[in-house]
């Protein structure tokens, strides 16, 4: 069944466990529905380019940067912005780690490493960083981050990202099939 | 903030999608097939591109197949990167993959988006180069499927209208041991230098493929041929292969033509290691 929207029209979105209805253009981000229409700015934006992660928002649970998505795209799809989470261990850990300095970059942050200790609650150290790769932090407090990360997975602080020394310039991969 | 508008479009079938491009093309509204939409709408946002009307394959059950049938493993092209590597149903696509921007993006970019997108490294490509792989085309004369290599020169080239549905590998192709590397110039997560894939097949020969090398992702006859010289020793082998490339050395400010050689000899030296020395 052929969907089409031509032009400005309502869209309902389910955004935070809300049926919310939004009056969008086709070409509008999710990021500036959320902002401008639902008043949501927990979802920030950075360089609206895809690479800081400041606008980070979970589609059915995965970590989507909403500047990189229409806003007609997540009908029908669970949105939950930093707005949605209450009280979450990951959360909690970013206080007691004060893992935040301007905390411009802190709701994009707290919804990945969310996303990654509901997806991937015994998450390895690669897993981690791979996934927190995402987000730019630009006062650069790396460490206390991967201190909250490492607190709600139940790894090490010593093993948490950023706590010790930057990770390496990836080099070579060997894959080791089946 | 997009500054310009254009109309969305999201079908539910092959011939839905195909119908509809035909439509919107003859009424020349510009049609662009839209995947995770990554590239689309960051080079929207810039006015390097100005779509009338996307059509979103992400609604067609095909195109987001992932799993077996058939002694093949079948892939749609509206799978993401993240999916595909979560699935952990091809190795070596995953990891290579799981290198291209950051998780999150990978969370949206799908294969055939990357396969067709205008950024020149489309990493994805290089374990499809290497397998056994075949490529599902729709068009206005209905499901045709061909040697991905017949459609995939350096990018996804289709005639107009015509939409990538689906790539199935031969199951044994994904279970082959292979060595993955993507070199950049700073950071983990950057264009590549170097993405190098190799495999060693059941023959013990070994097939390869390099992005960020050249203008475009390649896998060579010529270069093979040097690599599985088995007259050669490793060193020479290596030699004749860098001697073989297809084209020119891409010269940038990721890296000089005489680094990007640099790092190639040390990834093949790298590559041949972990695949077990010299057939």
């Amino acid at each position: 069944m052929l969907f089409e929207m031509r032009g400005p029209g309502a869209l309902e979105l389910d955004v935070n466990g809300e049926k919310r209805t939004v009056l969008a253009r086709p070409a509008d981000t999710l990021l500036h529905v959320l902002r401008s229409q639902l008043g949501l700015t927990g979802a920030k934006p950075g360089c609206e380019n895809g690479d800081c992660g400041a606008c980070t928002v979970l589609i059915e649970g995965w970590p989507v940067k909403s500047c990189l998505i229409l806003a007609v795209e997540a009908v029908g799809r669970q949105v939950t912005t930093v707005e949605g989470l209450r009280d979450t261990p990951i959360q909690r850990a970013f206080v007691q780690k004060q893992a935040f300095n301007c905390g411009y970059c802190t709701s994009g942050f707290i919804i990945v490493c969310h996303s990654l200790a509901t997806i991937h609650p015994n998450a390895d150290q690669e897993t981690v960083d791979h996934w927190l790769q995402s987000n730019i932090c630009r006062c650069t407090g790396y460490r206390e981050i991967g201190e909250a990360v490492g607190l709600v997975l139940g790894t090490p602080a010593s093993e948490a990202p950023g706590a010790g020394a930057p990770s390496p310039v990836d080099g070579a991969q060997e894959s080791t099939l089946c | 903030v997009i500054g310009f508008d254009f109309e969305y479009y999201k079908p539910g079938s092959i011939e839905e999608a195909v119908r509809t491009f035909a439509h919107l093309d003859a009424e020349g509204r510009n049609p662009f097939y839209y995947g995770g939409g990554t590239e689309i709408i960051t080079m929207a946002r810039m006015n390097n591109v100005v779509p009338g009307a996307v059509i979103d394959l992400k609604g067609i059950p095909e195109c987001r197949a992932l799993g077996h049938g058939d002694g093949r493993l079948i892939i749609g092209a509206g799978a993401t990167l993240a999916e595909i590597h979560e699935s952990g149903l091809f190795p070596l696509l995953g990891r290579a993959g799981g290198r291209v921007a950051d998780h999150s993006v990978q969370v949206k970019v799908t294969l055939g988006g990357n396969l067709a997108g205008t950024i020149v490294y489309r990493e994805a490509s290089l374990p499809l180069l290497v397998a056994d792989c075949e490529a599902v085309v729709a068009g206005a004369g209905g499901l045709r499927v061909v040697p991905f290599q017949d459609v995939f020169g350096g990018r996804l080239n289709l005639p107009r209208g015509d939409f990538l549905v689906q790539v199935n590998i031969a199951r044994e192709s994904t279970c082959l041991p292979g060595f993955h590397a993507k070199k950049t110039r700073l950071e983990k997560i950057g264009y590549p230098v170097l993405a190098a894939v190799m495999v060693r097949d059941r023959q013990g020969r070994y097939r390869a493929a390099f992005s960020g090398l050249c203008s475009s992702p390649f896998r060579s006859v010529e270069l093979e041929a040097a690599l599985n010289d088995a007259r050669l020793e490793p060193i020479r082998r290596i030699d004749l292969a860098i001697a073989s490339l297809p084209a020119p050395v891409l010269d940038d400010t990721e890296a000089s033509a005489g680094y990007r050689l640099f790092v190639l000899r040390n990834t093949l030296e790298e590559a041949l290691d972990a695949l077990g020395g010299v057939a």
